[in-house]
C-alpha cells in the first residue's frame, strides 16, 4: 500500500512538474497525513481540481502520521522549505493558532485573493472550534470527525441480544457486555480508539463537565486543566473495573492501533472510534452486519446530553510563498468547499460534512435514508445547546498532554495507581505542559 | 598492542589527509553536538520565532521530573539486560560453533542474517509476533495459562523490548567472538588437555581471558547500542509504553522533541544522554581495560 502511495505521489509529481513547464502553471504543494482508502480520497480531490482549470496545479504529498506531518511542516518552514498548504490535526490548533508568523489566515486569504467566504455557510460546530477568539477562521475545515459506536449485529444476535438496539447509556453498554462475554458470543464487550479523545474529551463534552479552566482553553494561554472532576474519575474508575471483569479490552496509545482489529475479528462486539473510521468498518466487516450509533453517556448524570466535539483536521496555510501561489490556494480552497466536492468526501469518509450546502446535498440526495447510521456523527455533534464545556477545546502542545494522558491510563489499568491519582497526575502533568507553552509563546 | 609510527617529511602533509576527516566530524558531529548543547539553554517556540536564553531551566526541570527519573532507570534495565544477554548468548554460540569442524560455516551464515534486518523491521517483526491481540506468541502462551499483554503491563513490554533488542544484536556479536575463538592459540588449549582440564576448566582459564580483548570491546559497543540505536526497536514494538515502562532517554527525547516540539528539554536531554555515554566509556577505559590482557 505504501508503495503504491509512494509510486502514486511520484507520478503525480511527475506529471505536476512536466505540465508546468509546458503551460507554466502555479504549483501549490499540500502536506497531508491521510493514508490507505482516505489518501486515495483526497487525492482524487486534488485531481478534480487540476482537471477544473489550467493556471494552478495542486500536487499533495503524503507525509506521514498527523504528528509526523506537522513536524515535518515546522522543520520545513524553520529551513524555508515549506508547502503551501498542510493538513494540521485538531490537536495541533493551539500551536498554529500561536505561530502567528507562519500561518496567512483563511479568512484573510480568501478576502485578499477575492474568493467568496461565508463562515456562515460551515456547519456551527466546525466554526466554533477553530475561530479565534475574535470570531476569524484562521484554517480552512477540511476532515472533521467525531467519535460514535459501532456494535456487530451478529454478536448481539448469538447473546440474545436485540440486534436493533444499540447500548444508550455507559450501564447499558456495561450490562450487555456481561451478557455477550457470559454467553461466550465473543470474548470481550468493547474497546475503544483513542483513550485521550474518546474517552476523556468528549465524554468530558457530552457530560458538560469542563475540560480546562478559561472556556476549555479558548479563553486564553493562562488556562489550566480541570478533567480530574467526578463524572471522569467515575469513569476512569468504570473503565478499569470493566477491565479486570473482561469486560473491556484496551486497544493501545494514541490513536488504539489494537482497537480496529479487535472488533473487524469479532472479538470485541462493541467499539467507539472515529465517524472516519466508517470506511474501515465497512470494509472489514464482510462476516458480520455492523450497527451505529451515539456514544453512550450516564443517564445519572445527565439527562439530556450536550453535543459531542470535533476532531480530524484543517487546512493551514503557510507564509513565504508567492502571490500566485496564494491566489491558486484561494481557488482550491473555493473547489473544496463547493457541496458536490464536501459532500462526496463526506459520503465516501465518514468524516462530517463541513457546509451546510454539503449536508443538505445529501438530504436531497437521498443518502442518510438509504445508508443507515451515516447520519449519528452529524445528528450528535449538533445536538442541543453547545455550553461553553461542549464547545471544544483549545490547548498548546496537546499532543504531549495526550501522551500523559494514555501513561496515566495504562497506570491505571495496571493497577499502579487508582482513577483518581491517575487523573489528578495527568491534570498535574498536563498543567506543567501548559505553563511551558504559555512561557514560549508569550 | 604495537604503535607504528610514520614520518612525513612534509608537515603540511598529514594535516591534509586529515582535513576531509576533520570536516565530516565537525559538520555532523560538533556542529549539531554544538546546536544541542545551545538549545538545551534555551526556551523556544516551535517555528523558532521566539528564543529565550534561560540558564539551566531545562536542566533543573528534567531532574525535577519523576517521568525522568523513570526513564534513567528504565535505561538502566534496558541497556544491562540487552548487554548481558546478548553477549552471552552469542559467546555460547560462538563457542558451539567453533567446535564444529564442517558445519561451522553453515551456522556462521545462518546466524549473521538478523544484523542485515533493519531495526525498524525487526521491532515490527517482533510487535506481530507479541501483539496481544493477533499475535502468536501471546495466543500461544495462553494455552499454557500464562497471560501476555505488553499493551498494560510494563515488565512485559521490557521483556519485549530486551528480547527484540538483543536478538538483533546477537549477529555482531557472534561474528567478533568467532573471530577472537578462531585467534587462541590450540597448542595452549590442547596444553590443557593433556594436563587433565575439563572443557569448562580450559574455557574459563584459558579461553575467556584470551579473548578479553574483544569482550572488553564488544561491551562498549553493546552499552553504546543499547543506549542509541535501540530506537528503531521500540519505535516499532512499545512507543515507549506503557506508562513510560519502556522508554528509554533515547526514545524520550525523540518523543519529547519530535512528537512534543519541545525543543528546549530534548535537547537538554540529548546532552545528558551524551555527558552518560562519555562518562561510561572513560570508566570503561580507566578501570576496566586494566584488567583486561591484550
Amino acid at each position: 500500500m505504501v508503495h503504491i502511495k509512494v509510486a502514486a505521489g511520484l507520478l503525480s509529481l511527475t506529471a505536476a512538474l512536466i505540465s508546468s513547464t509546458a503551460y507554466a502553471q502555479t504549483e501549490v504543494t499540500w502536506w497531508h497525513a491521510m493514508g490507505a482508502e482516505l489518501g486515495e480520497r483526497l487525492e482524487a480531490i486534488a485531481a478534480g481540481f487540476n482537471a477544473s482549470q489550467s493556471d494552478y496545479v495542486v500536487t499533495p504529498v503524503f507525509k506521514g502520521t498527523y504528528p509526523e506531518t506537522l513536524t515535518a511542516a515546522i522543520a520545513a518552514f524553520r529551513a524555508n522549505e515549506q508547502p503551501a498548504i498542510v493538513q494540521v490535526f485538531e490537536v495541533g490548533t493551539g500551536t498554529m493558532m500561536a505561530a502567528k508568523g507562519a500561518v496567512y489566515p483563511v479568512h484573510k486569504l480568501m478576502t485578499d485573493n477575492g474568493e467568496p467566504w461565508d463562515p456562515s455557510g460551515f456547519l456551527a460546530p466546525v466554526v466554533g472550534y477553530y475561530s479565534d477568539t475574535e470570531g476569524n477562521i484562521l484554517s480552512m475545515p477540511f476532515n472533521s470527525s467525531t467519535p460514535i459506536m459501532y456494535y456487530n449485529k451478529d454478536v448481539f444476535e448469538k447473546a440474545g441480544l436485540d440486534p436493533e438496539v444499540a447500548p444508550r447509556t455507559w450501564a447499558e453498554v456495561e450490562e450487555f457486555s456481561r451478557k455477550i462475554v457470559e454467553s461466550g458470543a465473543a470474548p470481550c464487550g468493547f474497546t475503544s480508539g483513542w483513550i485521550s479523545w474518546v474517552q476523556l474529551e468528549n465524554l468530558s463534552a457530552i457530560h458538560d463537565a469542563p475540560y480546562g479552566t478559561l472556556e476549555n482553553g479558548f479563553g486564553g494561554l493562562g488556562t489550566e486543566f480541570t478533567f480530574n472532576g467526578d463524572v471522569q474519575v467515575k469513569h476512569w474508575e468504570n473503565l478499569k473495573k470493566w477491565a479486570d471483569a473482561g469486560l473491556y479490552q484496551y486497544g493501545g496509545p494514541v490513536g488504539g492501533n489494537d482497537a480496529p482489529p479487535k472488533f473487524y475479528a469479532q472479538e470485541c462486539a462493541i467499539y467507539t472510534n472515529s465517524s472516519a473510521s466508517r470506511a474501515g468498518v465497512i470494509l472489514n466487516s464482510k462476516d458480520f452486519r455492523v450497527g451505529f450509533a451515539p456514544l453512550p453517556y450516564y443517564d445519572d448524570v445527565i439527562a439530556e446530553p450536550k453535543n459531542s466535539i470535533i476532531g480530524g483536521a484543517t487546512l493551514w496555510t503557510l507564509n513565504g510563498h508567492s502571490p500566485e501561489v496564494y491566489a491558486g490556494v484561494a481557488k482550491f480552497f473555493t473547489y473544496l468547499s463547493k457541496p458536490e466536492v464536501q459532500a462526496g468526501w463526506h459520503q465516501a469518509t465518514g468524516y462530517l460534512p463541513i457546509t451546510n450546502a454539503a449536508y443538505e446535498l445529501g438530504q436531497s440526495q437521498g443518502y442518510y435514508e438509504a445508508t443507515p447510521g451515516s447520519d449519528i456523527a452529524i445528528k450528535q455533534i449538533t445536538r442541543g445547546e453547545p455550553s461553553a464545556n461542549s464547545k471544544g477545546i483549545r490547548f498548546g502542545n496537546l499532543t504531549q498532554v495526550r501522551d500523559a494522558i494514555d501513561a496515566e491510563f495504562e497506570a491505571l489499568l495496571a493497577g499502579s495507581k487508582t482513577a483518581k491519582q491517575a487523573l489528578d497526575a495527568a491534570v498535574e502533568r498536563g498543567n506543567q505542559i501548559l505553563r511551558d507553552f504559555e512561557a514560549a509563546n508569550s | 598492542m604495537q604503535t607504528k609510527r610514520t614520518i612525513f617529511p612534509n608537515k603540511l602533509l598529514p594535516y591534509a589527509l586529515l582535513t576531509p576527516q576533520l570536516i565530516i566530524t565537525i559538520v555532523f558531529f560538533l556542529w549539531p553536538a554544538a546546536q544541542a548543547v545551545k538549545s538545551s539553554f534555551e526556551r523556544e517556540d516551535p517555528f523558532g520565532f521566539r528564543t529565550t536564553f534561560i540558564w539551566f531551566q531545562n536542566y533543573t526541570r528534567l531532574f525535577g521530573e519523576p517521568e525522568y527519573l523513570n526513564s534513567l532507570n528504565r535505561t538502566a534495565i534496558f541497556a544491562i539486560a540487552v548487554t548481558f544477554i546478548s553477549m552471552s548468548v552469542s559467546l555460547l554460540l560462538a563457542v558451539a560453533v567453533s567446535r564444529l569442524l564442517r558445519s561451522g560455516r553453515a551456522y556462521t551464515t545462518l546466524l549473521v542474517w538478523p544484523y542485515a534486518v533493519a531495526p525498524v523491521l525487526a521491532g515490527i517483526l517482533w510487535w506481530f509476533m507479541f501483539n496481544p491481540t493477533i499475535g502468536i506468541v501471546p495466543y500461544l502462551l495462553n494455552q499454557f495459562g500464562i497471560s501476555w499483554n505488553h499493551r498494560i503491563r510494563g515488565n512485559d513490554a521490557m521483556v519485549l523490548v530486551v528480547l527484540a533488542a538483543s536478538w538483533k544484536q546477537i549477529s555482531y556479536n557472534f561474528l567478533f567472538f568467532v573471530a577472537g575463538l578462531q585467534s587462541v592459540p590450540r597448542s595452549l588449549i590442547e596444553a590443557a588437555a593433556i594436563d587433565g582440564a575439563g572443557p569448562f576448566k580450559r574455557f574459563w582459564t584459558i579461553v575467556f581471558p584470551l579473548i578479553s580483548p574483544t569482550t572488553f570491546f564488544l561491551m562498549i559497543v553493546n552499552i553504546n547500542y543499547a543506549m542509541f540505536d535501540t530506537f528503531g526497536i521500540i519505535d516499532g514494538t512499545t512507543s515507549g509504553g506503557p506508562a513510560g515502562a519502556t522508554n528509554t532517554l533515547v526514545y524520550k527525547v525523540y518523543a519529547d522533541g519530535f512528537l512534543g516540539l519541545n525543543i528546549g528539554s530534548s535537547s537538554a536531554q540529548s546532552v545528558v544522554l551524551m555527558a552518560i555515554v562519555i562518562v561510561l566509556t572513560v570508566i570503561q577505559f580507566r578501570w576496566v581495560e586494566r584488567r583486561v590482557q591484550y
